[in-house]
């Protein structure tokens, strides 16, 4: 039968017929062909390969995904991801096939026309050193003879960012590097020198290599997860704890799962496949997304919540919950667990104000009249009698003697009292701030007196702050669910998210129906969308408080799962110890980032306002006329934050003072400090003697990512051009800091760049060095998403100059030596430390009161009411002796983790036969560290989730403190040591480990807090519980003692920009003004990537800014028209992506396209339009610099502000279709 | 009953993520070389959507695929074949380069070599064609995530095929993620095509293969095709396609497509069908009877006649039995959870879908009720955002029937085991109401959910 229709066309293929081999269908269709394919080589050819190498890619994400290399003829061909995962079970999906296209697409760059191959310099600058250098015969008298001369200073920096690089070599720029280092830390203090590198998790040994020569050189490394925003602080606040999360295939136990701002298969990628299967085991999923994002497609409920109103929609699901489980019925899941894992039945004293009564402070044992050690960190419940109790597992209980053995959270025989109960109710006045005006809610607690204080409980003002009225409490209420003049009711919070009353009141319902049917399996996935704004620490804390009522955290399936920077160092006490070189001196300089940046890019200089624009209707004034500034310099003299550059000095000269006057160096501070003869450099940032000098990337793109207020980075620290339209004439004047008339440009001697891809860092930099790509290393990868640690291993060498960051580091720290031995020699420095948590430190300040020693309300005691001031000695011509090998403190004075101590004895004889030692010199007979791979082993050897025996010994530690069992968790593994081929051969899981929170004994998912409900072990918190009462003056000031709903911040107010929505507003004629997010990408990982041709070309091929066909029409641009985008902070020039799944009044810029991609110039001013960044600035929020106060204490990367930027707005404009590159 | 095997792949796109990860590592493995940059084997699409080809499934407009003459016989839509032979020097019917997208890249240098200047340097983009510079304006995957809205979304060819249009605007938004590569089909159209007889079927896999030495460039096939899976090589002047990575397959491993799917949503295995019905089957007159014509021209592999059947037609022991174990068997066969994509093209095609069941119903939670239980669910199938009308002209031919069949047993399944997830009562009527037994709903949801790499391939 043929089914073919033309005659001739069947006879032409009868007759091809005959000379195939092969086999046509009968019908003359198909054609069958069996054997001779001689056609196949093309393809056979194409997939043949000589080697498949195991590596990574150590980029900022927390994918940390193993993948397949194929190399053939000593090319890299291409990559694939690596299936061989260790199982996880016969239940569970498998952690295979990590990846995504971004990773996917990288070996594109080895080859690629935009690789850094030789090291290159500036051309101004390299004529300058030269000549100076043929001149004075000296590196360092060369580089000090450039940057002391105004003229030339000036001219090199106003270059920086214009091209003009030139060819260098290594020795040359290497020699530069350590010239600028000697010179800076001789004239100014080693303070001035700092260091920028994020993520140690996603490549420690490079990370450590750099962090190590910055630390022992006396340089402060800064902080990003807090700088990034990424810092959730409300998981110091409530948790204590950095912040730790559910391995993604623990969403796999969830029953529910609200996906709140955190777009899974867009920023998780390798992990959403655990979300779409776990919706076939009949998990719930609900997505909270202002944009129809991707996840949405695979929500059972679309919440679109407007942008940034998330924690009134929490909010009312918290009223939801505390009326129907706790008030109407009570639920003894629930009930049981908040009694024993949060706050909620401690005692809280009210305030009489002229307000009226208002929560002050936690009662203490002081306060029932405890004269011990410790007793004014220890908080007080009522037992079911209402007896005043102290319960163990507080704060005082965990660094005093007394308390050994004594802090958990065994409460015994005691059955706390959620409410005070009573027949002594007062009004309390609480804050709101969801009218124009903030606003003061009158609603009634039920209180005692105990000690002669009026008392309630945070439980009983939780319900009070969230309008849950019981019996006949005074004050004002809601009505009913259906209130809407009342927060926070469900019909409330709908004036504000858009989202139908019915359904906030449903998901709330459901989300505590599940927990309570599930025992704690409902789980909240929260990202950037939600954490990246002013408040979110508010927006978090409301979250929080529905996985705390609904006994969520600490069980597996359930709680918070933080996903936006997150990462985690597994091995972190290894890495730290190398990073920071805390096995030859202590304690490092870790700088908080977002202050450092806000004060050298000089944009405290433009706020308008003073930080009481953010006061609470019920404050006392604290912050009235003060800025940020202000506050930043309290809070660096008060030892909450740090402070480098710290003094108005070279600290190495006040030791030396010191010395000469016979007097401790904390003495002689101290009695400057208070003479007024001693100055923090942070009172006087644009003063030259406190200028950070030398600042060194690597493994980051600073200035084409992260730099909020990129146009005053680039005009203030660096010099050069910008489109910045903000005056700082128009800034407030500080109180305390000195204003000076002419702000300071190009703060900054050397920006040093190492990297193997050009960036808007690299453009910038003075000296950039071409690194070797994730695929020519050794290295190390770890991430919280899975449970694994395994290697990078080079597929190929170096090619070209390039060169691995330990090679460039060891280098440049051998070269500093050199010179350093001249220049420098040997120095006593003098190290001011923030008061830290983890250590007793956070008793310093108890009550969160606030006294400061500069208006005479207390004495400056060093460690107490001011920062710690330690003295350091540095060997400077020793420092690349000592990059190369372990040093001793290691066994001698132990590493310490969160307050846990081991001393790694036997590990250090381990390292010493696997790495070799050092045979003369200071490190003699030490283990050595001069090969990337030495560290990797050390950095294994030495932590407790790669080391069972050290995991086994900091329980043993951590159990005299808690007198409950724990090292049972690791001994499983004690005999375990994971070593570097271990995870060059394939992913390891690690060992459960005194590190973290959780457990993975027994092959369990890891799941955060499980070991503190499980094993009755204390959260980090003043209570050792989870809070959900902070009650720190400032806490009180801002009105967020409780969560608390905070809209966005209003940039009309604040800024004079136009409001949202308004036409022709500012100073674009033609233009829209729109909320202006910049979530993150589907086609980069941060700036890495955006570049890949690839990525390049699945999207849009370069910058664009998506925007709704409504907002488009209104200014009448089509898809793909090139657009502006401009506010006080800069210009963007960008294409638009016009699309019906953006609400109007918000568009997106994907975080971090850079510019130097397809950028045109702006029609504007001519000069290259911005990035992502160029439309953002930094806003410090004043709860942020807390300190010496608890879980409220600084650690890096831990507590500190965070470098927020969701409130902004833009307005956007068609511009000419003609662009000029 | 004449046995054959045939690879086939199964995709849920239920559970896609639209990442393209499948896209770029088949680049960098198969197409990252000049004269085929734009060529994506295996590319994503967002749907609604143009696709890539922009409007590739307007047969209307590009004439690929069959269609039965009046006499009712299958016929190449581009017409008879001396039509085509009169056409092979001016093909109408060949997607421009301005269809798919001109290929560019960037003036990377520039970011080293830059003189000093009045301001930052940057990579302009340039042609990957022409080498000059130019202005993009369309891509592989211009319209992701509904970029480019109502105005370049409405032009989905199966937008307008619906019997009630539907709303682009924020409030109604949908979308959903359909990733392709070639369909090796058992009635290729584009084998037909060829003028030089360069495109074969392998008879042992199905595989659909362009022989290089045998392609003289006609590109007849790229017109035949009517998914637009076959590429022209511009330096070589050579038909290029998806090789279903038979040198991977051929050792026993996955495509790469498949082993590199994050969503771990593909699956692969082995089909065994009589050709023998396979004409018979692409010539029912109605296309909503090719899906059901296409089942049932696949074999029982379990069936001890068609076993004795392949074993004569001396298909091994091995692959009998890989048939026997094919996932994509299941889903097709016993589930019938997937569905072909375009059966009205007649291709027979061999890369079937789970269809998303994409679960917000606002219709039932705006009211209150619990939308996912599956007795509302059920009733509220047709409610969905994705509308059951835009699947079924993908998967068949617009029959809204097996596609409701299909997303109620998702919706069963996921009803089922949140009961056995919970630890309470199972309700064996849920299974039941979807035609399986309580055993089957789990082994299903093994398959989907756990889909381990042993049992996906």
């Amino acid at each position: 039968m043929s089914n073919s229709d033309s005659e001739i066309g069947d006879s032409l293929l009868r007759l091809a017929r005959h000379f195939q081999r092969g086999e046509t269908s009968a019908d003359g269709r198909t054609l069958h062909q069996i054997g001779g394919r001689g056609a196949d080589v093309f393809y056979r050819d194409r997939w043949a390969y000589d080697k498949v190498v195991r590596s990574t890619h150590g980029v900022n994400c927390t994918g940390s995904c193993s993948w397949k290399v194929y190399v053939k003829d000593g090319v890299i061909t291409w990559e694939a991801q690596q299936t061989d995962y260790p199982s996880i079970g016969p239940d569970k999906p498998e952690y295979e096939p990590r990846g995504c296209p971004r990773g996917a697409s990288f070996s594109w760059y080895t080859y690629s026309p935009a690789r850094v191959r030789y090291p290159y310099v500036r051309g101004v600058l390299l004529e300058y050193y030269r000549e100076a250098k043929e001149r004075l015969k000296d590196p360092v008298l060369a580089w000090a003879d450039i940057v002391e001369d105004p003229e030339k200073s000036r001219r090199y920096k106003a270059a920086r960012g214009m091209g003009g690089f030139v060819r260098a070599e290594w020795w040359e720029a290497a020699e530069m590097v350590a010239a600028a280092h000697v010179h800076t830390i001789k004239r100014y203090g080693p303070d001035r020198v700092a260091g920028f590198s994020p993520i140690p998790a996603m490549s420690m040994v490079s990370h450590a290599a750099g962090a190590r020569f910055v630390s022992l050189v006396g340089g402060s490394m800064l902080s990003f997860y807090d700088w990034y925003a990424d810092l959730p602080v409300a998981s110091p606040q409530v948790f204590g704890d950095q912040t730790d999360v559910p391995e993604s295939a623990d969403w796999f136990d969830a029953g529910y799962l609200i996906m709140w701002g955190s777009n899974v298969p867009v920023t998780r990628t390798p992990d959403a496949h655990y979300m779409t299967e776990a919706r076939y085991r009949g998990q719930k999923v609900v997505v909270v997304s202002p944009d129809y994002a991707d996840n949405t497609k695979f929500a059972d409920e679309w919440l679109p919540a407007r942008p940034g109103t998330d924690a009134a929609l929490a909010m009312s699901m918290g009223h939801v919950i505390l009326r129907e489980f706790f008030v109407e019925k009570t639920t003894p899941y629930f009930t049981d667990y908040v009694k024993r894992y949060t706050d909620l039945p401690f005692l809280v004293t009210l305030t009489e104000t002229d307000d009226g009564f208002v929560p002050g402070k936690f009662l203490t044992a002081a306060d029932l009249g405890d004269l011990g050690e410790g007793a004014e960190s220890k908080t007080v419940l009522l037992d079911a009698h209402g007896t005043p109790v102290v319960p163990p597992g507080s704060l005082g209980h965990r660094f005093t003697d007394s308390g050994q053995g004594s802090w958990n959270l065994d409460l015994g025989e005691v059955d706390p009292l959620l409410s005070v109960g009573g027949d002594d109710p007062v009004t309390v006045a609480l804050p709101r701030f969801d009218t124009a005006e903030p606003g003061v809610l009158r609603r009634g607690v039920p209180t005692r007196i105990v000690a002669g204080r009026r008392v309630t409980t945070v439980f009983d003002l939780l319900l009070a702050q969230y309008g849950v009225r019981r019996g006949d409490l005074p004050g004002e209420w809601p009505t009913g669910y259906d209130d809407a003049s009342q927060p926070y009711t469900p019909a409330w919070q709908e004036a504000i998210t858009g989202v139908p009353a019915a359904k906030a009141e449903k998901i709330g319902r459901e989300f505590a129906d599940n927990a309570e049917r599930s025992q704690g399996r409902s789980m909240i996935l929260m990202g950037a969308g939600t954490n990246h704004w002013f408040h979110s620490d508010q927006i978090y804390r409301s979250f929080l408080a529905l996985t705390m009522l609904t006994g969520c955290q600490g069980v597996n399936g359930g709680g918070w799962a933080h996903y936006v920077g997150q990462e985690k160092c597994r091995p972190i006490t290894g890495w730290a110890t190398l990073a920071f070189g805390l096995d030859w001196q202590r304690p490092p300089r870790q700088m908080q980032g977002t202050i450092f940046w806000y004060l050298a890019t000089d944009q405290w200089r433009y706020d308008p306002f003073t930080s009481d624009v953010m006061s609470s209707p019920l404050a006392s004034g604290r912050f009235a006329g003060r800025t940020a500034a202000d506050n930043i310099a309290l809070a660096s003299r008060l030892g909450w934050m740090p402070s480098y550059p710290t003094f108005n000095r070279n600290p190495l000269d006040l030791a030396d003072e010191a010395e000469r006057l016979g007097k401790s160096a904390a003495d002689h501070v101290v009695d400057g400090l208070k003479s007024g003869h001693l100055r923090f450099a942070c009172e006087d940032p644009d003063a030259p003697e406190n200028f950070p000098r030398v600042l060194t990337v690597w493994r980051a793109n600073l200035l084409g990512s992260s730099a909020k207020g990129n146009e005053y980075f680039l005009k203030h620290l660096l010099g050069t051009d910008t489109n910045l339209r903000a005056r700082d004439a128009d800034g407030v004047r500080p109180q305390e800091v000195t204003w000076r008339e002419e702000a300071p440009v190009g703060k900054l001697d050397l920006l040093l760049s190492l990297d193997f891809r050009m960036t808007s860092t690299t453009l910038f930099s003075d000296i950039v060095l071409p690194a070797a790509t994730w695929y020519e290393k050794h290295d190390l990868s770890s991430t919280d998403m899975h449970p694994y640690v395994h290697a990078f291993s080079p597929a190929i060498s170096p090619p070209w100059e390039t060169k691995t960051d330990f090679e460039a580091f060891h280098r440049i720290a051998r070269g500093f030596s050199w010179l350093a031995e001249k220049h420098l020699g040997k120095r006593k420095d003098i190290v001011a430390v923030a008061l830290t948590h983890d250590t007793v430190d956070a008793t310093a300040q108890p009550g969160g009161r606030v006294l400061d020693w500069k208006t005479g309300e207390c004495e400056p005691i060093p460690g107490k009411t001011m920062p710690r001031l330690v003295v350091v000695e540095r060997d400077y011509p020793a420092v690349g002796e000592k990059m190369a090998a372990l040093g001793p403190l290691v066994e001698k004075v132990g590493l310490t983790t969160k307050g846990v101590t081991v001393h790694p004895d036997e590990e250090v004889e381990y390292l010493k036969g696997a790495n070799g030692t050092i045979a003369t010199g200071v490190a003699a007979g030490r283990p050595s560290l001069a090969k990337d791979t030495h560290a990797a082993e050390a950095i294994l050897a030495l932590s407790g989730t790669t080391n069972g025996r050290l995991a086994t010994e900091g329980f043993r530690a951590l159990e005299r403190r808690t007198g409950t069992k724990l090292a049972d968790l690791a001994a499983e593994s004690e005999g375990k040591r994971i070593t570097f081929p271990d995870t060059q051969a394939r992913p390891v899981p690690v060992i459960t480990s005194p590190e973290w929170s959780g457990s993975e004994t027994g092959g369990r998912r890891y799941s955060p807090f499980t070991i503190n409900t499980e094993r009755l072990k204390p959260w980090h918190t003043l209570t050792g519980r989870q809070h959900f009462f902070l009650d720190h003056d400032w806490m009180f000031e801002l009105g967020e003692q409780l969560p608390v709903f905070r809209p966005p911040l209003d940039m009309t107010a604040l800024f004079d920009e136009p409001a949202v929505g308004a036409l022709n507003g500012g100073a674009l004629e033609g233009g829209v003004t729109v909320r202006y997010l910049t979530p993150h990408s589907k086609w980069s990982i941060h700036s890495a990537y955006q570049d890949n041709l690839h990525m390049l070309t699945l999207s849009r091929g370069g910058q664009a800014i998506w925007m709704s066909d409504r907002d488009a029409a209104k200014i009448g641009v089509k898809d793909n028209d090139w657009i502006e985008a401009v506010n006080r902070n800069g210009i963007v020039v960008a294409r638009a992506i016009v699309s019906h799944r953006m609400p109007e009044g918000t568009v997106f810029m994907y975080h971090a396209q850079d510019k130097a991609v397809g950028v045109p110039r702006t029609e504007s001013t001519g000069k290259r339009g911005g990035i992502h960044n160029a439309l953002t600035r930094l806003m410090i929020k004043p709860s942020h610099l807390i300190g010496g106060y608890a879980q409220q204490s600084f650690a890096l990367n831990y507590h500190g502000p965070t470098g927020n930027q969701r409130d902004e707005v833009t307005t956007i404009r068609r511009r000419s279709q003609e662009v000029q590159y | 009953m004449r046995v054959m095997a045939q690879l086939a792949m199964v995709m849920n796109l239920d559970k896609c993520i639209g990442c393209h990860t499948c896209s770029v590592t088949c680049k960098q493995a198969w197409t990252n070389r000049g004269g085929v940059e734009y060529a994506w084997f295996n590319n994503v699409e967002t749907r609604p959507g143009q696709g890539y080809p922009r409007q590739y499934q307007d047969q209307e407009k590009w004439k690929g695929g069959w269609e039965l003459n009046k006499r009712g016989k299958l016929t190449l839509r581009t017409g008879s074949r001396l039509k085509r032979l009169l056409n092979i020097f001016a093909n109408p019917d060949l997607p421009s380069v301005a269809d798919y997208y001109e290929p560019w890249t960037y003036d990377y240098q520039n970011l080293l070599s830059a003189p000093p200047s009045d301001t930052t340097p940057t990579a302009k983009p340039k042609s990957s064609i022409t080498g000059e510079d130019m202005k993009v304006t369309w891509g592989a995957n211009w319209d992701d995530d509904l970029g480019g809205g109502p105005e370049q979304i409405g032009r989905d060819p199966l937008l307008g095929k619906l019997s009630e249009q539907v709303k682009l605007e924020f409030e109604q938004t949908f979308m959903f993620y359909l990733p392709r590569i070639c369909e090796h089909c058992l009635n290729p159209s584009c084998a037909a095509s060829c003028p030089s007889g360069a495109i074969y079927k392998r008879a042992e896999d199905g595989i659909v293969l362009v022989d290089q030495d045998k392609c003289r460039g006609w590109r007849q096939c790229v017109t035949g095709c009517p998914y637009k899976k076959i590429y022209f090589n511009h330096k070589t002047g050579k038909a290029e396609k998806c090789t279903f990575c038979y040198p991977r397959v051929e050792v026993g491993i996955p495509t790469v497509c498949s082993e590199t799917c994050v969503g771990r949503l593909r699956y692969i295995g082995v089909l065994l069908y009589d050709a023998d019905k396979v004409g018979e089957a692409a010539s029912v007159r109605d296309d909503k009877d090719l899906y059901p014509a296409q089942l049932g021209v696949f074999l029982n592999p379990h069936d001890p006649r068609v076993v004795a059947e392949a074993e004569r037609a001396g298909i091994s022991p091995e692959w009998i039995e890989a048939a026997q174990n094919s996932p994509v068997y299941r889903l097709i066969v016993d589930y019938q959870l997937a569905l072909p994509l375009h059966p009205e093209y007649r291709t027979m095609p061999m890369v079937w879908y789970v269809p998303p069941l994409s679960p917000v119903v606002d219709v039932l939670s705006e009211t209150g009720h619990d939308g996912e239980e599956v007795g509302n669910l059920f009733g509220a199938i047709d409610a969905l955002r994705i509308p059951v009308e835009y699947l079924a002209e993908l998967f068949t031919a617009g029959d809204v029937g097996p596609v409701r069949a299909s997303l109620q047993r998702l919706a069963a399944m996921r009803a089922h085991m949140r009961k056995v997830n919970l630890g309470e009562d199972v309700d064996d009527s849920i299974a039941a109401s979807v035609r399986l037994a309580p055993g089957e709903i789990e082994s299903m949801y093994r398959l989907l959910a756990i889909a381990k790499y042993e049992d996906r391939y």
